[in-house]
């Protein structure tokens, strides 16, 4: 045995990297198969869909799809021939099954709720948090780490073990099943992520940026709003990152407080099933499309993701 | 351009007090130093002037304006930070230009008076550079262009050079004083850097636990210190000094330093026997077999055009500036003359700097 270490201490060795690349490409396959099966899923028949043993290689439909937009009525086969011809691929694929369409379903409103409310609270969040985290960063705040231990504790518990509360709370005053109280809802959660995430990186940029502003003739909004913001976009973009996820996704609130003109994408899409019989396609076709924008939103900013989840980890 | 005033100022953060009654004038267009070591209390003192700071006690006068309590904004001051606090999220025309944005300047004069800042620094040919991208030089140049371009009253400058490599320090020490021997603008520069005090000040205060030691050209603080604080503060290698004990009587004109007699400028004040201090500059030491004040050679230190000897006294080291041709060997026996006219003698109690002839000499000079 030689006493010299064969392996440097800064470079990792071709083993080392091998066996990284093939835990990494375990986990990305682990993470991705239920994604790429709802993909999957979503364009297939629904006899396919509950085929046993499951297919792999199946014929594309998009009678998930349809059935996700449209609400359907059976028909008896002599009345759906003594209509005209088919006014599109739904139509057409819905006859097969001896249906007409109805009218559009409840879907795309709901998803237009969603988007409205987590966006919605995702700024007011973001927006509240930059101000007081900017606020706890750079001035004497009394008791300034109790406050902040108070803010985090709206985290403390699972977010259902207050629902009955908020419930009655919420009927009292008239916020139940509206935009406007699941958005005040939601940033009340995620206030405190943002104030947290936020003061880290503020606290990380110099205040001689502020200071070299306020001598130069600027107020102090005026310097935050010239000189700090820009500087704490990746911060911001990273914070509203995770806050748009919870609110997006968040489904135990939204399913006791909204039932109707407000409810959100995830109470909803679990409703889909019902419609006559288990259509597990139509209920895949709707969590693929209410992928879409968190994918999208990741996408556009996940050089800050990336920077926002390491902070802490890696301070320069 | 103006005068600034500073009467009584004091600030205390709780119980730690970071400066104690300073009292200060700089004259208008006035290069002005606060020298001391870290801690000392002179960045407190810049951000008390430049209002980022409020004073705990006292005035500050800005050309006669009584502006303690003001806002910075309302000040119109320039701060050069020690970090220079470059925008990176502007290129260098913006962040030179962004106080004259500040006042609603119209964007063809700011173009204009940026423009000709940069040429003043001679970075006109970076305005269109990200300052990211600059050297420690340049980013100082752009940090000075944002101070001058609004024409303030002042400029403050927190040790500007500090982050900067010895070679570009010597360089921007020089352009700094040439640039404020043309536009003649009152500056207030902090460091802990006693060659960049001396070689760029007018007027110097050295600064030490918040108390303003000593307030005078680089000249006086040098020749004539006012307490062993600033005599072994500034000189490189400091003051030495040598012990002595007994009084002093006015009008005499000669001690005993370890049984010899030394000739000092003559003393213009009674003192009470006490622990005293003879303070030599290094180089008014020579050397001379017929002293009575003796050594041993400890160890030399060749600086090329003169050399720098520790002799061992029997009150410990001391250094002398000789020239570089004297031959040394360690161990030999040397004698030691003092230049009597320029010595100074301090109360080791509280390190303040005994009346001698010489120190009045400076005080008839600047009166008269």
């Amino acid at each position: 045995m030689s006493l010299t270490t064969a392996h440097s201490v800064v470079a990792p060795s071709a083993n080392s990297k091998r066996i990284a690349g093939v835990i990494i490409v375990a986990y990305a396959l682990i993470s991705i198969v239920p994604l790429l099966w709802i993909f999957a899923t979503s364009f297939k028949t629904p006899p396919d869909s509950i085929a046993y043993p499951p297919k792999i290689v199946f014929q594309p439909s998009l009678e998930g799809y349809c059935n996700l937009f449209t609400t359907r009525t059976r028909q008896t086969p002599e009345y759906i021939n003594s209509l005209g011809p088919a006014t599109g691929v739904c139509d057409e694929t819905v006859r097969k099954r001896n249906m007409v369409i109805a009218g559009p379903s409840n879907f795309v409103p709901r998803f237009v709720n969603s988007l409205i409310i987590a966006f919605g609270s995702t700024f007011c969040a973001v927006f509240l948090g930059t101000l007081s985290a900017y606020g706890f960063s750079r001035f004497k705040v009394p008791l300034a780490d109790d406050l902040l231990f108070f803010i985090l504790s709206t985290r403390f518990m699972p977010p259902i073990a207050v629902a009955i509360p908020i419930y009655l709370m919420y009927r009292e005053l008239g916020l139940s099943d509206t935009a406007l109280g699941m958005i005040l809802l939601y940033t009340a959660v995620n206030v405190s992520l943002a104030v947290w995430l936020l003061k880290g990186f503020i606290d990380e940029i110099p205040r001689e940026y502020e200071e070299a502003a306020m001598i130069d003739g600027y107020t102090r909004l005026q310097a935050f709003w010239r000189t700090v913001l820009p500087q704490a976009t990746t911060g911001i973009a990273a914070t509203a990152i995770f806050c748009l996820i919870f609110a997006w996704n968040e489904y135990a609130f939204a399913a006791l407080l909204t039932s109707g003109t407000a409810q959100t994408a995830p109470p909803f899409i679990p409703t889909i099933i019902g419609e006559g019989g288990q259509d597990w396609p139509a209920v895949a076709a709707g969590t693929t499309i209410f992928l879409v924008p968190i994918l999208v939103f990741t996408i556009l900013l996940r050089n800050q993701l990336l920077r926002g989840i390491t902070f802490g980890a890696v301070r320069k | 351009m103006a005068e600034i005033r500073v009467q009584n100022l004091r600030k205390a953060f709780g119980a730690f007090v970071a400066v104690q009654d300073s009292n200060f004038v700089v004259e208008d267009g006035e290069f002005f130093v606060m020298l001391g070591p870290s801690g000392c209390g002179k960045t407190t003192t810049l951000r008390m002037i430049a209002g980022l700071e409020l004073p705990t006690g006292g005035k500050i006068l800005l050309g006669g304006e009584d502006v303690t309590m003001r806002r910075a904004r309302e000040r119109d001051i320039a701060f050069v930070f020690q970090l220079f606090a470059l925008y990176p999220h502007m290129n260098v025309r913006k962040n030179i230009g962004f106080p004259l944005l500040a006042q609603g300047m119209a964007s063809a004069e700011i173009r204009q008076r940026v423009e000709e800042t940069a040429k003043l620094l001679r970075i006109d040919h970076l305005l269109d550079k990200s300052v990211s991208g600059l050297a420690g030089g340049d980013r100082q140049r752009v940090a000075l262009g944002r101070a001058i371009v609004r024409r303030p009253k002042c400029f403050l400058m927190d040790e500007p050079l500090g982050t900067l490599d010895t070679e570009f320090r010597d360089l921007m020490v020089h352009e700094l004083r040439e640039l404020h021997n043309r536009i003649h603008a009152t500056t207030v520069y902090v460091t802990h850097d006693q060659m960049e005090a001396m070689s760029m000040a007018d007027k110097i205060a050295v600064m030490n636990h918040g108390v303003i030691e000593q307030f005078g050209t680089p000249r006086e603080i040098y020749d004539r210190p006012a307490t062993m604080f600033v005599a072994d503060f500034i000189g490189s290698p400091p003051m030495n000094f040598l012990k002595f004990g007994g009084g002093l009587a006015k009008g005499a004109k000669e001690i005993v330093v370890q049984g010899a007699k030394v000739a000092v400028p003559e003393v213009r004040e009674d003192i009470a026997p006490a622990d005293m201090a003879l303070g030599i500059r290094p180089e008014h030491i020579r050397f001379d077999d017929g002293s009575k004040l003796r050594g041993a050679i400890y160890g030399t230190e060749y600086l090329g055009t003169t050399q720098i000897v520790a002799v061992e006294t029997a009150d410990g080291i001391i250094k002398a500036r000789v020239p570089a041709g004297i031959h040394l060997s360690p161990g030999e026996q040397v004698g030691l003359t003092l230049s009597s006219a320029r010595l100074s003698l301090f109360e080791k109690g509280t390190g303040r700097a005994v009346r001698t002839a010489m120190y009045d000499q400076a005080a008839e000079a600047r009166h008269g």
